[in-house]
């Protein structure tokens, strides 16, 4: 199997891309578009699981990297590994796959083709941004990831797809042309796309220090609306209520959110730590707001679109509290959110399927007509308001006390306050949605709990939630030595040319919990 | 030095001169009840034949023919293959979408050939008036074509419209080559470069360059010269659109090279801040006028003038990085246009029954194939990567930052980020349900035919491959870029010592 090792990355990349060829090729029959669908995405999974098993632990760097020129001139290249930071991100995105296609088995009824082709690509794209470590190839991906998601929202949009499919689009597209800027800019200056290349010149600072926070500013701008950060969240409740389950699950957070700490922090750590506490504050209100409008709204979409900003920013303060729990806890954070909101969105698409409706009022009394996905789904709020046992707890527990001792106790109280905000809208949501009085939908229709594909998707998620929550080692060990690593200050590879910007990790992380 | 037969030099354009009279001797000889479809199958492997001879004149050595009038060299077969390239996909596509009765087909697939003659001698020339003689060939011919529908009231408008402001441009450019004349007293471009720099009225050479670039720029619909462009592609047919907009451009840039990186360098610092208004005004008003269209041909028209735009900021770049760039663009960007205005042919027939972008609406569930493609080609205009689009606006702003010019290129990224929203509406368009199910009618599902599939996996094939391995065509632009910096110094030192001039 080691001999898979230098380009399991390649075929994780071509496996989805040659699953969506196929599914466009094939005839639309029966669900034959579903079930190839389905097998690319297991086998995708089951290729990503070739990361951890193979993955060494105590060495610094990249692994399984790949490198290759592509364009001689100017000079891109196909480079790929992965690292301590995006290890479990690709194995995260090759999880939710099947989950998104299951989601999507009865929901999508016309023109299933297309649909799940271009769901195929979108994976190859995300699966790009992760693993890419040169800024090009990189940048190709991450605009190739908005195309197949905006045709999506525009075909299979709830009521007015398109006008969403636009906001998401442009929201997302026309920050990345500064971001284009920047890497030409960095181009022009150094000669080379290569991520760590780059860090180490920029690190010994022949560059001008203004130029260089104008291109670190281009990325953090580009990034921080795909979070969404909050001012800049405008695309976010459109596109939850009108995205197809399936995508509506991996559209916000990850990508942003990993790029931050791989290309903004990683790259301009000096720059970065100058608009930090901007970001903090930010994000603090991001996390308020999100909360306090979640729990404003009527509709479960919506709801689960500011309570998405709310988690996020939360994320988002452990990435720019610069301490190394912060980010252990944040990458960890971003796992909990994809594995959580896999289930829930999955749940709520189930429903959304069977009664057509989204408006929490009209629902109530679900529970005792469907008792397992009631269960799933009040097991999974759970998880993610941080109940202690679930996954949720320990990445919140080690952002907040992060933010607490390293950063500010002020702005970590005040996070902690939309925690307690989040348990409200959630529960109050569970509530309203599954008991009290029956409601007439409830009644109107033949009750038809989980079936077999459902529940064997979501038993793995309910089982990892709980084992993420118990043994967060696990996971940890390996992303808290990836996570360091951006900085070039604590490897060493700046030669010691710039003294430590960041303060030294306060404490050794994954302690907090055990 | 004249080793090679001259013949050779233009060899391309003889076979092409050859397809055209043919295809029209046919036409005269058959019977007129005889269909005439098969004269565009003439046609296509004429153009077929044409596009080897170009590749072929890789393996000639670099030089000029018929005293030093036309050149072939890494440059010109590059514009000869693209060129060649386009006209065959719009014959293909013509194949396919003319209505079998319509009148004059043969001097409709005669004039495109013909037409390409003009194109591909416009790339060559290296003498002044064989450049207005192969532009007039060209513009002939495609004024012509774009009145090709004259039962509707638009063609003619479109063709008449073309043709006043097209000659009163062209004048522009003789008057230009006049005073160039004038003010070095030879009209051959290398010559010209070797005394430009001695020149003793420098005023004239500057009014000179000035006048010709306003010709090529009305060429290239560039603004503030593009007000026939929405017009004129609204009322031409949609496959002679698809041609006019790319082929006569690519030779019109070609022009535009050859006279600002070849014949006058030394004038850079007049044309580089020219070009570079020119860009941002082209940009901003073609993606400004763009958002406001409701037709879908008129968006196009509009956003290939701020494709012209996004090109010329390859201007800014230096020598072969800056020709390289432009050349690159060219090909990126008719790749996906020739590409959106056939899917755009096949949409809506011959006589365009969808015009409106609100007509397009719900292509996608009528024709699942169409619908992609459009997509595709869309998201290329915009620019994604792993398309051709990206890699030519890549080139084109890298061009500019490596030459200085860092707020063009900042200017075309937010443009390019601006272009999104319309092209993004007519795509969103295209992938939208439609209102009412459209009756399972004529209309319902286009017919795609062997010519036009081929002229579509064309397009497509060539879409991407310039989006994702761009390097092969790249470096054939950069050795026509080192062909047109480095040059004339040896062809021509080397010819006057053979042939001293009187």
């Amino acid at each position: 199997m080691t001999a898979l090792n230098g380009s399991i990355l390649t075929w994780i990349l071509l496996v989805p891309l040659a699953g969506a060829v196929l599914v466009a090729l094939l005839p639309e029959r029966a669900k034959l578009p579903n079930w190839i669908a389905l097998l690319t995405t297991l086998v995708t999974f089951g290729l990503t699981l070739h990361l951890p098993a193979h993955f060494v632990a105590g060495q610094a760097g990249f692994q399984f990297v790949v490198n290759r020129l592509w364009i001689d001139s100017p000079a891109i290249f196909y480079h790929v590994g992965v690292d301590g930071l995006s290890l479990w991100l690709v194995v995260l995105t090759g999880l939710l796959a099947p989950v998104g296609v299951v989601a999507s088995w009865n929901a999508i009824r016309e023109r299933r083709k297309i649909f799940f082709s271009l769901f195929l690509v979108q994976q190859t794209a995300m699966f790009g941004v992760f693993v890419s470590l040169d800024l090009m190839l990189y940048y190709g991906f991450w605009e190739l990831s908005l195309v197949p998601m905006a045709i999506l929202i525009a075909m299979y949009g709830r009521g007015n797809g398109p006008r969403a499919a636009l906001k998401f689009f442009l929201f997302t597209f026309i920050p990345s042309a500064p971001l284009l800027v920047a890497i030409l800019w960095l181009y022009a200056r150094t000669g080379s796309f290569d991520f760590t290349t780059l860090r180490i010149l920029i690190a010994h600072g022949n560059f001008s220090a203004s130029a260089l926070s104008w291109a670190a500013l281009a990325f953090l701008f580009a990034f921080a609306v795909k979070v969404p950060v909050f001012p800049l969240h405008g695309w976010v409740a459109d596109t939850f209520s009108e995205a197809p389950v399936a995508l509506a699950m991996v559209v916000a957070g990850k990508l942003g959110l990993y790029s931050m700490l791989r290309f903004h922090i990683g790259l301009f750590p000096v720059q970065a730590q100058a608009v930090a506490p901007v970001l903090v504050g930010l994000a603090v209100v991001g996390v308020l707001y999100g909360a306090c409008m979640a729990l404003a709204q009527r509709d479960f979409w919506r709801l689960m679109a500011f309570a998405a900003l709310s988690l996020l920013s939360f994320i988002t303060l452990g990435i720019y509290g610069l301490t190394s729990t912060g980010w252990d806890g944040a990458v960890y954070q971003i796992l909990n959110h994809g594995v959580v909101d896999g289930a829930l969105f999955l749940l709520l698409g189930l429903l959304y399927d069977r009664y057509a409706t989204s408006r929490i009022d009209d629902y109530g009394g679900l529970a005792a007509r469907l008792p397992r996905l009631a269960t799933f789904f009040v097991f999974s709020t759970l998880a993610m308001i941080g109940l202690p046992m679930l996954n949720g707890f320990v990445g919140e527990f080690m952002i907040l006390s992060s933010t607490f001792v390293g950063v500010s106790r002020g702005w970590a109280i005040a996070a902690t306050l939309g925690v307690i905000l989040g348990a409200c809208y959630m529960l109050w949501m569970v509530q309203r949605l599954f008991f009290g009085p029956e409601c007439v939908l409830a009644s109107g229709k033949p009750a038809e709990d989980l079936r077999f594909g459902q529940m064997a998707i979501l038993w793995p998620l309910a089982t990892l939630m709980l084992v993420m929550g118990i043994a967060p080692s696990l996971w940890l060990s390996t992303i808290e030595r990836g996570v360091v690593p951006p900085h070039p200050a604590v490897t060493g590879e700046a030669g010691g040319a710039i003294p430590s910007p960041i303060p030294l990790p306060i404490s050794s992380p994954g302690e907090g919990q055990r | 030095m004249n080793s090679v037969p001259d013949i050779f030099r233009i060899l391309p354009e003889v076979v092409l001169t050859f397809t055209g009279v043919l295809v029209m001797l046919i036409d005269a000889t058959l019977p007129p009840a005889w269909k005439r479809r098969p004269l565009g199958w003439v046609a296509a492997l004429g153009t077929t034949f044409a596009l080897w001879a170009s590749l072929w004149q890789f393996s000639l050595p670099e030089g000029t023919g018929f005293f030093a009038t036309v050149e072939s060299s890494d440059f010109t077969v590059f514009f000869h293959v693209l060129i060649c390239g386009i006209v065959l996909v719009a014959l293909l596509l013509s194949l396919d979408t003319l209505p079998e009765d319509s009148h004059h087909q043969g001097e409709y697939y005669a004039l495109m050939v013909f037409g390409a003659v003009g194109m591909c001698l416009l790339t060559g020339a290296v003498e002044l008036l064989l450049v207005f003689i192969a532009l007039e060939i060209s513009s002939i011919s495609t004024y012509v074509l774009a009145g090709y529908r004259k039962q509707t009231a638009r063609g003619p408008e479109a063709a008449i419209k073309y043709f006043l402001l097209g000659s009163f441009a062209t004048a522009f450019l003789l008057y230009g080559i006049a005073l160039v004349f004038g003010a070095t007293g030879t009209t051959e471009i290398y010559e010209i470069a070797r005394l430009a720099p001695t020149a003793e009225n420098h005023a004239l050479l500057v009014a000179a360059l000035g006048l010709m670039l306003v010709g090529i720029l009305f060429k290239v619909s560039a603004a503030p010269f593009h007000l026939w462009t929405p017009d004129v592609y609204e009322g031409a047919p949609s496959p002679v659109v698809a041609l006019m907009s790319t082929a006569p451009k690519a030779a019109a840039f070609a022009l535009l090279l050859r006279v600002v990186y070849e014949m006058l360098p030394t004038l850079r610092s007049f044309w580089e801040p020219l070009l570079w208004a020119v860009a941002v005004l082209s940009m901003t008003v073609g993606n400004l006028a763009a958002l406001r269209q409701k037709n879908v041909k008129r968006m196009l028209a509009y956003s290939s003038i701020a494709h012209a735009g996004y090109l010329l900021a390859a201007f800014a770049g230096l020598g072969t990085t800056g020709i390289a760039a432009a050349s690159f663009y060219t090909a990126a960007y008719a790749a996906m246009n020739v590409g959106i205005f056939a899917v755009v042919t096949l949409a809506g027939g011959y006589d365009e029954k969808l015009s409106l972008i609100e007509d397009f609406r719900g292509l996608i569930y009528r024709s699942p194939l169409l619908g992609l493609l459009m997509i595709f080609f869309l998201v290329s205009l915009v620019g994604i990567p792993f398309t051709g689009g990206f890699f030519g606006k890549f080139y084109s702003f890298t061009a500019a930052i490596e030459g200085g010019a860092v707020w063009l290129a900042i200017i075309g990224l937010l443009n390019s980020g601006l272009a999104a929203a319309y092209y993004l509406r007519l795509g969103l368009a295209v992938a939208q349900p439609a209102e009412e199910p459209v009756p399972a009618g004529e209309a319902s599902r286009p017919y795609v035919g062997v010519a036009v599939g081929a002229a579509l996996l064309f397009a497509v094939v060539a879409t991407l491959v310039l989006g994702i391995l761009p390097g092969d065509v790249l470096h054939a632009a950069q050795s026509g870029g080192y062909t047109l910096e480095a040059p004339a110094a040896q062809t021509t030192l080397l010819r006057h010592c053979l042939q001293p001039r009187p």
